[in-house]
């Protein structure tokens, strides 16, 4: 009885034994000088010039060995690259770690341009599913229309869709901004952790659904709103980001910003007990 | 027959997100979330000059990933997080911060970059090891 007792002096979380567990990471330590010669790429990419400019017609290669030749070109300097003849194939432009300018004449499949990390790609047709997957940063804009699952789990860097988007749109994503300029399908934001949607046109039904943190704006109709989404005040800090946001993506330079509904994550999903420990509150 | 009092309910205006916050951490003991805005806009009148070259050589109109980037802490010493390789790391002690945050992030923005492209950062040593083509 006296344990019972003991238990009811506790919050809830304690009494179920959550607190128990100390959280401990693995530290390796890793020494660098902060005052290091200026060095803007990875150890051991390339240094491409965005002057220098080539072709590549792809019509009668392979993804993989597309993406090949593509890795060959920028170890040869190439910081202009022009992939012709893509016809819809998938997986194009996929896992480049480099600054580089590449531009699609064309329509891409699934998958296109995924797990990218720097690149500034611009393609001039449609994607299908899943286009820029994992994109760590760059900017990927594309002219026409994208798939469902347009931006899933992005960390970073800017996605910019002129036309419309399918379902599930920035599905999961950490970071970054996924811009479109036309319609969205539905469950946008599914899931999503942190970073910004912003929507120039209307949305599908389930929006924000399950969404953690991070910020979704939308211009037009929203279809309804997803579990733990709710309405939020627009700020003036959000109304000059949204304005010099949608001049970078080339798209609603002009659009009354005023307009926009800015969607936020309502927080009664947050159910991460250890999440930061108690002890750690001294250092704010 | 005695008036029956009616009590008037008073609408609390409270911030978005704030008193469900209070009520859960109050339930659970514990903070909760991160102990910095996480989706705090950056101030570009703040820019350092190493940042506005690193701009200018990827090709970019703005910070781009950089703009999700904060000063958090970690072990009780201000930190930023290298999601390259998944853990913190930490500000220098010569480093003197400034009080606000966004002056704070530009700084663990630069000191971010540095630490990535450096040859020191794990990632080479696993490229190393692991790298199939």
């Amino acid at each position: 009885m006296a344990n019972l007792k003991d238990s009811s002096k506790k919050s809830k979380s304690q009494s179920m034994g959550m607190h128990t567990e100390l959280l401990k990471g693995r530290t390796q330590q890793r020494f660098f000088d902060s005052e290091e010669a200026e060095n803007f790429y990875y150890f051991g990419n390339y240094d491409v010039d965005f002057n220098k400019r080539t072709e590549l017609d792809v019509k009668n290669m392979e993804a993989p060995q597309a993406n090949k030749k593509i890795d060959e070109l920028m170890s040869e300097g190439y910081g202009t690259i022009v992939i012709q003849n893509p016809q819809g194939k998938h997986s194009l432009g996929v896992g480049i770690l480099n600054k580089l300018n590449l531009i699609f004449e064309g329509s891409l499949g699934y998958f296109a341009v995924g797990s990218c990390d720097g690149p500034n790609v611009r393609i001039t047709g449609r994607v299908g599913w899943s286009c820029a997957q994992n994109l760590m940063a760059g900017k990927v804009v594309i002219e026409k229309n994208a798939g469902s699952s347009f931006g899933a789990a992005i960390r970073g860097g800017d996605l910019i869709c002129k036309g419309s988007v399918g379902a599930r749109t920035g599905i999961d994503m950490k970071g970054g901004t996924i811009i479109v300029g036309g319609d969205a399908g539905a469950f946008t934001g599914f899931m999503m952790q942190r970073g910004r949607i912003i929507i120039l046109g209307d949305v599908g039904i389930n929006l924000g659904d399950s969404m953690y943190d991070g910020t979704i704006f939308i211009g037009g109709k929203i279809g309804s709103f997803g579990s733990d989404a709710i309405e939020a005040e627009l700020t003036f800090v959000d109304k000059e980001w949204l304005k010099r946001k949608l001049k970078v993506a080339e798209i609603g330079e002009n659009f009354d910003v005023n307009k926009i509904k800015k969607i936020v994550a309502g927080k009664k999903l947050w159910n991460y007990d250890n999440l930061e420990p108690t002890e750690k509150k001294g250092a704010i | 027959m005695a008036k029956k009092k009616t009590k008037k309910i008073k609408e609390k205006k409270v911030k978005l997100g704030k008193s469900k916050e209070t009520a859960r951490e109050k339930m659970i003991g514990q903070h909760i979330g991160y102990r910095y805005d996480v989706n705090l806009l950056p101030d570009y009148k703040k820019i350092t000059p190493f940042l506005k070259k690193y701009v200018e050589y990827m090709g970019w109109d703005d910070l781009n990933w950089l703009e999700d980037v904060h000063m958090g802490y970690e072990e009780n010493r201000p930190a930023v997080f290298c999601r390259n390789a998944n853990g913190w790391v930490t500000i220098p002690k010569k480093i003197k911060l400034p009080n606000n945050q966004q002056d704070r992030d530009m700084i663990a923005r630069e000191l971010l970059v540095k630490f990535q492209m450096s040859p020191k950062h794990p990632l080479v040593d696993l490229k190393k090891a692991y790298r199939k083509f």
